[in-house]
């Protein structure tokens, strides 16, 4: 019998994800006797006309990270679909967006501005902006376009599984990919973690007083938070009552906040809405001068609330990209 | 996927002759879910709602959508309708198509898509309504009522002669409260005491009534039917059960010191009741006063009691009681005086405000009821009071109407003149406010027979000038200047809620409105009910009123406590906002943002639950919920999230 085949792609992503999936450590030889791996760009040499050569459907499932920016990225997204039996959009930026989804917060052309023009250590007195086709001596060479927007995967392609996180803990990668050589699999469009979100499962849950509510906010860097105490509690931000739990509690172990990696619940639409809507009804006033003074206090909100979630926001949902 | 009938009515030409009901029919028989649709021209009428009772048997119809007014006015007529054809009445939804539709377009062809989006919207949420019951809740059949004046006497006094048990809480040592005070009261003039006083008397050997003085309200908790009150009685050192009310204590007590029942004017002593009449008639001693207290000797009381009743060692105690309802009647405080250093408040012996003036015409009052003022005892040949001192002054104090001084003010000044008779009274008035049963001929009286003279404006100045108090002022209607050489000034002082009442609001969690006073449910439609089921509004704590208000009030309340207690059970609305056990981490947010206390954690299960019977609905909780887990009942995120979409879809 033959092995299932699997891909794994990366779009607009780190390589965390990549890592990831080596952190599988020992288990991964479990995982390399039991498929078929025919395309990982970033481990294994394959063309992108191997896969197009391969029959439609004929991958078993094909694991992509990173949110989706650019027109190559499209088109291998695209072809991964077509190939393929099962798509599970991996790891926090295929799923909402992740931190390339900020960029959302500012149009295409500010950040070639910013990136090609305005900063300091740039040298471009002309002004010349990366071309999708570029004529050189040898002929004409073709760019990726950048489009207007980061999308996350499920916004270009459908997507059968969400493997969630900053990267994807190895825990979670391979009890999905042991569910899927299994046939044993969830309704389709799960989020394959807990569902449940991260208090239920946070060390800290019973520091947490039965009425929270707080006077100040604290940024973490600037504030010695005891091991043991809710950050909420201590007026610290966290999205932990907004995310999804399952993580194993990585950053809360660490002494930092949940920074909502994991989504939202499945029946949250909007996580950075949702948490917004939570938090501000915490804080511990009724005179509107200190509530417009709590609300100043919270520095880049949008950067804390969406900073994994900007690009699956209801707004960007909604968003007509015709 | 549900059935569902959408009924579009008319309403005679005021849906039909701005929304094209045809084309609306036509447009709408296909949108998915509707199984049934058909227009009338009054649905509301018998023939409508026969019509709908009719068509949800006949198409076996498992939801209806009734497109027509506001909910506000007949959604209970059809959900009481669909019931009689055992449909859940939470499946039957109103797609208000006057108010927010026909009634504010014009345009036909708009108003008629308008029309079909908002029905649209309202068949998506009937399609995931579910059938919901009505919470039911028990009823402790006992009151509590705060306050010990005329208002929670007669409150009181209603209930317990309905044959339920009462608590009657008063902070004093007797009840009775400001009319125990008055001297006669308008615009009969028949004595307050007299009137009060058997009252008093009743409320204290009633057999439903627990009264429960010198005490208050420590801590509450429960709700509408079941609360479970902590009552604080302070250290009175007398132990009343053996106490006669013989008086010899009083009599022997060394300490005098001002009597706050007589506005400062007269003594009482360190043991004492506050008037003669008092209910119960059992001293208290004022350990603040008491030499005893102070200097570790006397003990005169405890030695001439024949009763061994004195006890020093005695403590402040805690009873615990469960109530079914409250009644809130904490009356008000007079704004003090010396907040009017303009007029002399506080600094002129000779200015003072009405209730004290009340004691001084109390024929119980320190000089008898003989006019005599406070500074040399000296009988006031002129008098001058001012209204409004206090009141109706946004920028400086407060901007209501106090109510009562125009009639009480008039009623002073004849009262002086009765007694004095070669005096002058002098009224300062913004307005005079006679709106009441006999009142404006009270009032008319008082400048025909007694000449009480009025004059429209305001006081500018009021100074001592050797033994005279010199009120300079202005006459409006003559336009002159006036300055009159008084020998006493009384001030129509603005009142106030009594004080504590923020923390008691905060106890009870009612609210308060700018002025400081309870608010209640509706101002005209729901005038002694709280927002908060179950506790009711009764006297000046809630406004100022005079006494024949605080009565009608203060029956009404007990009309609402008998009305809660004639019931076997309460229902409470069944859409209230739950908890998704599989999706909540008991993060605890829903909690600090319910103003019911309806949301508890369970540590041991990790989740939230909420306390139905306490939740309200208000959909805070939803709002806060940051993992979806909350979702007020047929108003689910989905519901709305789908509403929207059929709002909006192309």
């Amino acid at each position: 019998m033959t092995k299932p085949k699997v891909a794994f792609y990366w779009c607009a992503s780190c390589g965390g994800c990549e890592e990831a999936v080596v952190d599988l450590a020992e288990d991964i030889l479990k995982v390399v006797d039991a498929i078929d791996i025919v395309l990982w760009p970033v481990a294994m040499d394959f063309k992108k006309s191997d896969i197009e050569a391969m029959a439609d459907g004929s991958i078993a499932v094909s694991f992509i990270n990173g949110s989706v920016r650019t027109s190559e990225q499209d088109e291998w997204v695209k072809l991964l679909r077509k190939k393929s039996g099962l798509v599970v959009a991996f790891g926090a930026c295929s799923h909402l967006g992740g931190i390339p989804g900020l960029a959302n917060l500012s149009s295409r052309q500010q950040l070639l501005d910013t990136v090609y023009v305005q900063v300091p250590t740039v040298n471009n007195p002309n002004k010349i902006y990366p071309q999708t086709i570029c004529t050189v001596a040898e002929g004409e060479l073709e760019l990726p376009a950048i489009h207007e927007e980061v999308r996350t995967l499920d916004q270009v392609i459908d997507v059968d599984y969400y493997l969630p996180g900053c990267a994807p803990p190895p825990n979670l990668i391979m009890d999905a990919v042991l569910a899927i050589l299994s046939g044993n699999l969830p309704e389709k469009g799960t989020v394959l973690a807990l569902d449940k979100s991260l208090c239920d499962t946070c060390p800290r849950k019973e520091s947490k007083p039965d009425k929270l509510k707080i006077s100040d906010v604290k940024r973490i860097s600037m504030t010695i938070i005891p091991e043991d105490k809710c950050f909420l509690a201590e007026g610290v931000i966290c999205l932990g009552p907004a995310t999804r739990s399952g993580c194993g509690e990585r950053c809360i172990n660490a002494n930092m906040p949940c920074r909502g990696c994991f989504g939202p619940t499945k029946a949250v639409q909007d996580q950075g809405a949702k948490f917004l809507s939570g938090f501000s009804s915490l804080f511990d006033s009724e005179d509107e001068a200190e509530i417009n003074a709590f609300a100043e206090s919270v520095i880049d909100p949008a950067g804390l609330f969406y900073m994994f979630s900007l690009a699956s926001s209801l707004k960007a949902k909604f968003h007509d990209r015709s | 996927m549900k059935k569902i009938g959408v009924f579009v009515c008319h309403c005679g030409i005021n849906i039909a002759s701005t929304v094209d009901i045809p084309k609306l029919v036509e447009d709408l028989k296909n949108y998915p879910g509707v199984a049934y649709i058909q227009d009338y021209k009054y649905m509301c009428s018998d023939p409508g709602q026969t019509l709908v009772k009719e068509k949800i048997k006949s198409e076996k119809l498992d939801a209806i959508v009734v497109a027509a007014c506001s909910p506000t006015l007949h959604e209970n007529t059809f959900r009481m309708a669909v019931q009689t054809v055992d449909m859940n009445p939470y499946n039957c939804e109103i797609a208000n198509i006057r108010e927010q539709c026909s009634w504010v377009h014009k345009n036909i062809t708009e108003a008629t898509e308008k029309a079909k989006r908002i029905i649209k919207s309202v068949v998506e949420k009937a399609l995931l309504d579910e059938d919901l019951e009505p919470v039911k809740v028990p009823v402790t059949r006992k009151a509590l009522v705060l306050g010990g004046g005329i208002a929670g006497i007669q409150s009181a006094l209603s209930i317990a002669n309905s044959g339920y048990d009462v608590i009657l809480v008063e902070r004093q040592s007797s009840i009775g409260g400001r009319m125990a005070q008055l001297s006669e009261t308008f615009p009969t003039l028949d004595c307050s005491q007299c009137i009060l006083t058997p009252k008093m008397v009743d409320a204290g050997q009633h057999e439903n009534i627990r009264l429960m003085t010198y005490s208050e309200l420590e801590d509450i908790s429960g709700f509408v039917g079941n609360f479970k009150v902590k009552i604080k009685q302070k250290a009175k050192y007398v132990n009343w059960d053996k106490c006669t009310g013989c008086g010899l204590c009083i009599e022997k007590c060394p300490k005098k010191v001002p009597s706050e029942f007589d506005q400062g004017l007269g003594k009482r002593k360190a043991v004492y009741t506050p008037f003669p009449q008092a209910v119960p008639n059992k001293p208290v001693i004022d350990c603040e006063n008491c030499t005893y207290f102070k200097t570790g000797k006397c003990r005169l009381c405890e030695k001439v009691c024949p009763f061994d009743a004195i006890d020093f060692n005695e403590t402040e105690s805690f009873i615990e009681e469960e109530v079914g309802a409250i009644v809130v009647a904490t009356g008000y405080d007079v704004y003090p005086v010396l907040n009017m250093s303009e007029y002399g408040g506080g600094k002129i012996p000779d200015v003072i405000d009405g209730l004290t003036f009340e004691r001084i015409l109390s024929a119980s009052g320190p000089s008898g009821g003989e006019v005599r003022r406070p500074s040399d005892g000296k009988i006031p040949k002129e008098i001058v009071f001012i209204k409004c001192v206090g009141s109706r002054d946004p920028e400086n104090h407060y901007p209501y109407c106090s109510k009562i001084c125009c009639m009480y003010t008039t009623k002073h000044a004849m009262l002086y003149k009765h007694r004095v008779h070669d005096g002058q009274p002098y009224i300062f008035y913004m307005d005079v406010r006679a709106g009441g049963k006999g009142y404006e001929e009270f009032y008319q009286r008082a400048q025909e027979e007694d000449k009480v003279v009025f004059l429209r404006g305001k006081v500018s100045k009021v100074y001592q000038d050797d033994d005279k108090v010199v009120v300079c002022g202005i006459d409006t209607l003559s336009g002159s200047n006036v300055e009159i050489r008084a020998d006493l000034v009384v001030l129509a002082m603005a009142i106030r809620p009594s004080k504590g009442i923020e923390e008691l609001a905060q106890l009870l969690k009612i609210s308060i409105d700018q002025n400081g006073f309870l608010t209640e449910a509706h101002p005209k439609l729901r005038p002694v009910e709280s927002l908060s089921a179950g506790i009711y509004l009764a006297g000046c704590a809630q406004a100022p009123k005079d006494i024949p208000d605080t009565v009608a009030q203060a029956t009404a309340t007990a009309a609402m406590v008998l009305n809660l207690f004639s019931r076997e059970y309460l229902l409470h609305e069944p859409i209230i906002t739950g908890v998704d056990e599989e999706l909540c981490s008991g993060c605890g947010l829903c909690i600090a943002v319910c103003p019911y206390d309806a949301r508890k954690t369970n540590r041991e299960k990790g989740v939230v639950e909420v306390n139905e019977i306490l939740c309200e609905a208000c959909g805070a909780c939803a709002a806060a919920c940051p993992s979806g887990a909350a979702q007020q009942r047929n108003f689910t995120d989905t519901q709305f999230s789908n509403m929207v979409k059929a709002i909006l879809a192309e």
